[in-house]
């Protein structure tokens, strides 16, 4: 291992311990996808109370998504530089656009027996909303999340492109400048097995969540598909209906 | 403000338009990569997904082979692979194909496995033989999400293939990886809304297809 060419020997040029640059990709990984969250459920209960505003907001988002993440952190570099924020920015746009169609989708597979009896008990729409309609939607929701954190987790790396922001993705520029490709595999496979980790993690919250379910449920594959075609406008939803 | 004014700049300046380094080039690079690997994911997916919708088995195969493939850093695979393979279109295309293969192969699965079963019943009773009930009834039906799996493969893969610049190739992500090593941003901001638009193009154009391609009995009642 001398000479520094070993996998956890990590070039002093990123200020960083191995672990550290792990609890900096979570960082820069995670606080965007709960942005994109608490953004994204007051968006989606707009969507379901005003139907009309659905297809612009799908419409806007669709457009979103298209920007790629090498792109939009160029942009807005102008507005605030070359730093982490720079990074999280697009990350939440992008968990926000994955998890509005979840939501919505989610909130409003809820059956009208449910709501009716929901009313009938004298919930208020508050109470109706927090303890019927969100945990019904709990598995879509997840189904994003999933998706979300996934993709954040691999493009933070990205981030390594405008200037050592990319946590374990500086370690790819490093291997490039260094001529060290221990050091691109230890970032591969560190990104790669922190998603899966997250990931089933995830998994098990939404079980916990929804005890009611059996494992596997059909929903909650579907809603993995409208999470996998992101903003998708209609295709899905009445070929859902047929199936019934 | 600042930006409009760089995107401006760059377009209007005409030595951006010819030559090995020009607008026109670079487009046709990065949609020849771009195309390129989504046709090998689609050669992948699209009949694994068919076969495997079809007889409804292995999707929870499927479902694991998309989120391994989908925890894959696009960028770092790069940066291994052109370490490993060196400079060449390999390097590019295995990181690209392996974003593109999860969305189309999910999708398929699921758009061939949740057709009305009452068609296909029908069809069966008809006296149609698997591959007949796979390509004349599954498929058209299933059409419009396979169609949404593939133009979501489509947009990643547009926007991804800007990283191969990094690894020596061609491609509007050159103007992006030059602009920044020169400090240049009205070449950074102009690679980055040309990228951004070519995106958009694809939604346009999977738009275009879905319009030619999806039976209006199928459009109709959707």
């Amino acid at each position: 291992m001398s000479g520094g060419a070993g996998f956890f020997d990590i070039p002093s040029d990123l200020q960083h311990t191995y672990l550290g640059l792990i609890g900096e990709h979570l960082k820069e990984a995670l606080i965007p996808v709960a942005g994109g969250l608490a953004l994204s459920l007051p968006i989606a209960q707009l969507c379901v109370r005003f139907r009309w505003l659905y297809p612009p907001v799908l419409w806007v988002t669709t457009v979103l998504y298209a920007i790629p993440s090498i792109a939009f952190f160029v942009f807005l570099i102008d507005y605030t530089g070359a730093t982490e924020t720079t990074v999280m920015i697009p990350l939440t746009v992008y968990s926000l656009v994955v998890l509005v169609p979840a939501i919505v989708d989610g909130v409003r597979s809820v059956p009208q027996e449910t709501l009716a009896a929901a009313e009938a008990m004298g919930f208020t729409s508050m109470q109706r909303y927090l303890r019927v309609e969100l945990p019904i939607a709990v598995p879509a929701i997840f189904a994003g999340l999933r998706v979300a954190t996934v993709s954040s987790i691999s493009l933070v790396s990205v981030g390594s492109l405008i200037g050592n922001e990319g946590a374990l993705g500086n370690l790819l520029s490093d291997a490039h400048v260094f001529h060290r490709s221990n050091l691109a595999v230890t970032s591969v496979v560190t990104t790669a097995v922190l998603a899966i980790v997250i990931d089933a993690l995830l998994i098990g919250i939404r079980m916990l969540l929804t005890p009611w379910l059996p494992r596997g449920s059909r929903s909650a594959r579907r809603a993995s598909v409208d999470a996998v075609t992101g903003p998708a406008p209609e295709e899905a939803r009445p070929l859902e209906e047929a199936a019934r | 403000m600042s930006i409009f004014h760089f995107i401006n700049a760059f377009f209007s300046d005409g030595s951006h338009w010819h030559g090995y380094d020009g607008i026109p080039t670079r487009i046709m690079e990065h949609l020849q990569y771009s195309f390129m690997a989504l046709g090998i994911a689609a050669g992948i997916a699209l009949p694994v997904g068919l076969i495997t919708g079809h007889t409804g088995r292995g999707g929870n195969a499927l479902a694991l082979i998309a989120t391994a493939a989908r925890a894959l850093p696009s960028f770092g695979l790069l940066v291994l692979m052109f370490f490993w393979l060196g400079i060449g279109l390999t390097p590019v295309m295995i990181p690209l194909v392996a974003l593109a293969v999860p969305p189309i192969l999910v999708t398929t699965y699921e758009a061939v496995r949740t057709v009305d079963p009452s068609p296909v019943d029908a069809a069966r009773g008809m006296g149609m033989g698997p591959a007949a009930v796979l390509f004349q009834v599954e498929l058209p039906v299933a059409l419009p999400l396979i169609l949404s799996g593939l133009r979501s493969a489509a947009i990643q893969v547009v926007s991804t293939a800007a990283i191969a610049a990094y690894v020596s190739l061609g491609g509007l992500g050159r103007y992006v990886i030059d602009g920044l090593y020169q400090r240049n941003y009205e070449i950074v901001v102009g690679g980055a809304t040309l990228i951004a638009g070519l995106a958009l193009a694809m939604i346009a154009l999977f738009w275009l297809v879905e319009r030619l391609v999806v039976s209006p009995g199928v459009r109709r009642g959707r």
